[in-house]
């Protein structure tokens, strides 16, 4: 056992895996002790937050006030006000007047606004600019003059009694609040979904359901169709053929078909995340059937068998120490796969609306499901599902590198 | 000849028993299960509906329009019946529609992008594959863990990220819809163009999938072929490499030629909905609508649909596997 263990770490593939794997597993595990949110809760007026600090701006008027005199304030400030669309009007303006094209940059703001302040001059009367565009420029450097005022900006408070606003503080250009002062803020990596939800925290409890329908699926799925490979291959006879003939049968007939048949047969109210992992596990027990039968033929008739039955052994005692430890391996290969493809299976359900129900747990599918059904693709809130189809990619890819390090280890035909 | 006819003939017998043994599942499954679809779908027509009694009559009605106040068996044959003359019932969500007319306009739309996605797929990946384990090295050390990773992608996983990157981003492709909504469909070029351009970016989603796994498949099996005597004994006899690796090629073909027979639901599971990522108009779309809005005759035909697509598949397959495969021609001309 020791020595399987060392060849089974000393493969680089099933290292790899391994360390991805229980990565994730361990993310399932901590976060939750670090973040005590409910996962499903609701935070979020409104959907899909971008990632980033949330920090309340209440509060920020009130916390005490530091002077920071920095030199490209005001221009950051411009930058984020000005629009694309007047960047380049006024980049019109400039080559217009007579300034070479090549020496402006509008992604330049600093630059651009040096440009124009030293060139913009209303009075001119650019050739071929009709008044209303000329207008315009008078507008837009005058609401520029008014970003760029140095005063500050006024904290009013309504006195009930005369009905007028009366002034109770104000808030320099120069004020910075010092974020450990603000009471109230809230850090969301991955900003939140389509129903205000923290989609970091939803996602560490989605990769947790998903992956007990993974092993609760493929547990399901590898008993079964180690019980009957077992049978088929051991017994043989009769018995082979009635397992045979259904094996067959449901290697042919699509299992998706079959899940989407059950799942929608169940009914909304009544699909649980273990009940989506039961049936999955019901549908894709074939193919270890297939694997495991194969190898106990080849098993049956060896010496030590033949041996532990001419000893007086009973089947179960033979099928447990005789055989059991040489498929062992490959049951645990097929295992693996089975988890993966469970959760593979249950992402497409919940991509259909057949998955677990929404209000129970999020899982990766029901992740998808709903980042598809708000359009989050076409949108462009990337948070809502690349880091759900990452993760599933993740998971299935380190579970296969697992596999294949296995089969390395195992099947001395691929052995490097 | 004979002999062929054997083969043939043994396979249209499986072919026959596992569809009808589909065919009783499909039928039996919704109704052995606890949940009531006919309650479902009445719950569903008289939200809002104050009486007591027209909601018992609505139901009555649906018992009668599924027939499910009759007995199982007279349902059975009742279905059967239906479906000899091609009625599949009427839609409930495209009333008073077909639903073998809705299944008519969808069915070719999937047939079109899937099986020359599948051959496509399956062709590139099989000659990556054996590259990667005849070249092994640098080219094998950098081919196999992105197989790896495509294939654990699942296939509306890589459709995202196509249509994000190809559609979204750059622009280059529609994102949804199986041609341009304003046109109407005729055989002009102009309606050819917009349906070549809406169809890539579903096909290459399914054929990168499928190139993943394939290779991956291959792979094993070329090193295998690689190893084995006839490979060392032509190296010795001096043949050029290029010439064994077509018959390495061709030896480690055959298994995976079954090992796609064997995979193919699973193929075709995934590729519907990578489908419905893109809204492409085929089967998976229908029966998302399908689920959507409770549509139980549309479901159970789409089923259905699909059982048949891949039980015929399977079947074609099984039988170019036979005419290939150089042991059941040996086994026949005996």
């Amino acid at each position: 056992m020791k020595h399987t263990l060392r060849q089974v770490f000393g493969s680089p593939r099933f290292v790899v895996g391994f360390v991805i794997f229980a990565f994730i597993v361990l993310l399932v595990i901590i976060y939750p002790i670090f973040v005590r949110s409910e996962p499903l809760g609701i935070i979020g007026q409104g959907t899909f937050f971008p990632p980033g600090i949330y920090v309340n701006a209440y509060d920020t008027v009130g916390s005490e006030p530091y002077t920071l005199k920095l030199d490209n304030a005001a221009a950051k400030r411009l930058a984020s006000r000005l629009s694309d669309q007047q960047r380049l009007d006024k980049k019109d303006w400039l080559v217009a007047a007579g300034i070479p094209e090549n020496e402006i940059d509008p992604a330049n703001t600093e630059k651009l606004l040096e440009q124009w302040e030293s060139n913009y001059d209303p009075a001119v009367i650019v050739p071929g600019m009709i008044n209303a565009r000329r207008n315009y420029f008078v507008r837009l450097n005058a609401s520029l003059g008014g970003i760029l005022a140095t005063e500050a900006a006024i904290i009013a408070e309504m006195n009930a009694e005369t009905n007028t606003l009366e002034e109770t503080g104000s808030v320099d250009q120069t004020d910075y609040v010092n974020i450990n002062d603000v009471p109230n803020k809230r850090l969301l990596p991955l900003g939140t979904d389509n129903f205000g939800r923290d989609v970091l925290t939803e996602l560490v409890s989605a990769i947790g359901t998903s992956l007990l329908i993974g092993i609760v699926a493929g547990l399901i799925a590898t008993t079964i169709g180690l019980t009957l490979g077992l049978i088929a291959g051991y017994i043989g006879g009769f018995a082979d053929d009635i397992v045979m003939f259904f094996t067959n049968m449901f290697t042919v007939i699509p299992t998706f078909v079959l899940l989407i048949l059950i799942s929608y047969s169940i009914g909304q109210e009544q699909r649980g995340a273990v009940t989506i992992a039961v049936v999955i596990g019901f549908t894709s027990w074939v193919w270890t059937t297939r694997a495991v039968r194969a190898q106990v033929i080849s098993l049956r008739n060896r010496d030590h068998v033949n041996l532990s039955k001419l000893s007086g052994h009973s089947t179960g005692r033979i099928i447990l120490l005789s055989i059991l430890p040489y498929i062992a391996s490959y049951v645990v290969m097929a295992l693996i796969l089975q988890i993966s493809s469970a959760i593979l299976a249950e992402a497409g359900l919940s991509i259909l609306g057949l998955g677990p129900k929404t209000t129970d747990v999020p899982t990766l599918g029901l992740m998808m499901n709903w980042a598809m059904i708000y359009q989050a693709q076409v949108l462009g809130y990337w948070w809502a599902y690349l880091p759900v189809i990452i993760t599933i990619a993740l998971v299935s890819f380190s579970l296969n590198l697992m596999n294949t390090g296995l089969d390395q280890v195992f099947n001395p035909a691929l052995r490097e | 000849m004979k002999g062929y006819f054997r083969y043939f003939g043994g396979k249209v017998v499986w072919i026959i028993i596992t569809f009808i043994f589909a065919f009783l599942l499909n039928f039996m499954l919704p109704r052995l299960m606890p949940g009531d679809p006919v309650a479902v779908i009445t719950q569903r027509v008289t939200t809002g509906m104050q009486s007591q009694s027209g909601i018992q009559a609505v139901y009555e009605e649906y018992q009668e329009l599924f027939g499910t106040n009759k007995p199982m068996l007279t349902q059975f044959f009742l279905y059967v019946k239906n479906l000899l003359h091609g009625d599949f019932g009427t839609s409930f969500s495209q009333y008073p529609r077909p639903v073998s007319d809705i299944l008519r306009s969808s069915i070719w739309w999937t047939v079109m992008l899937q099986l020359p996605a599948i051959i496509v797929g399956w062709v590139i990946g099989n000659v990556l594959g054996v590259l990667a384990a005849y070249l092994r090295g640098g080219y094998d050390k950098v081919a196999m863990p992105v197989s790896i990773f495509a294939s654990s992608l699942p296939a509306f996983g890589m459709a995202i990220i196509l249509l994000v990157i190809f559609a979204v981003g750059l622009d280059w492709f529609p994102t949804s819809g199986g041609y341009d909504v304003a046109m109407i469909p005729s055989l002009s070029w102009a309606f050819i163009w917009s349906v070549f351009i809406h169809y890539q970016l579903p096909f290459w989603s399914i054929v990168l999938i499928i190139i993943g796994g394939q290779a991956i498949g291959m792979r094993s099996m070329a090193i295998y072929e690689l190893n084995s005597d006839y490979v060392k004994y032509s190296r010795f006899m001096g043949i050029r490499d290029r010439r064994i690796i077509l018959y390495v090629f061709r030896n480690a073909m055959l298994p995976q030629i079954t090992g796609l027979a064997l995979a193919i639901g699973t193929i075709v599971g995934g590729a519907l909905v990578a489908e419905i990522i893109f809204s492409y108009p085929g089967l998976g779309t229908t029966i998302l609508s399908a689920i959507r809005s409770q549509d139980y005759p549309l479901i159970s035909a789409t089923t259905l649909i699909i059982t048949l697509m891949v039980l015929i598949t399977t079947f074609t397959i099984e039988v170019l596997y036979g005419f290939i495969d150089p042991r059941i021609k040996a086994a026949q001309s005996d």
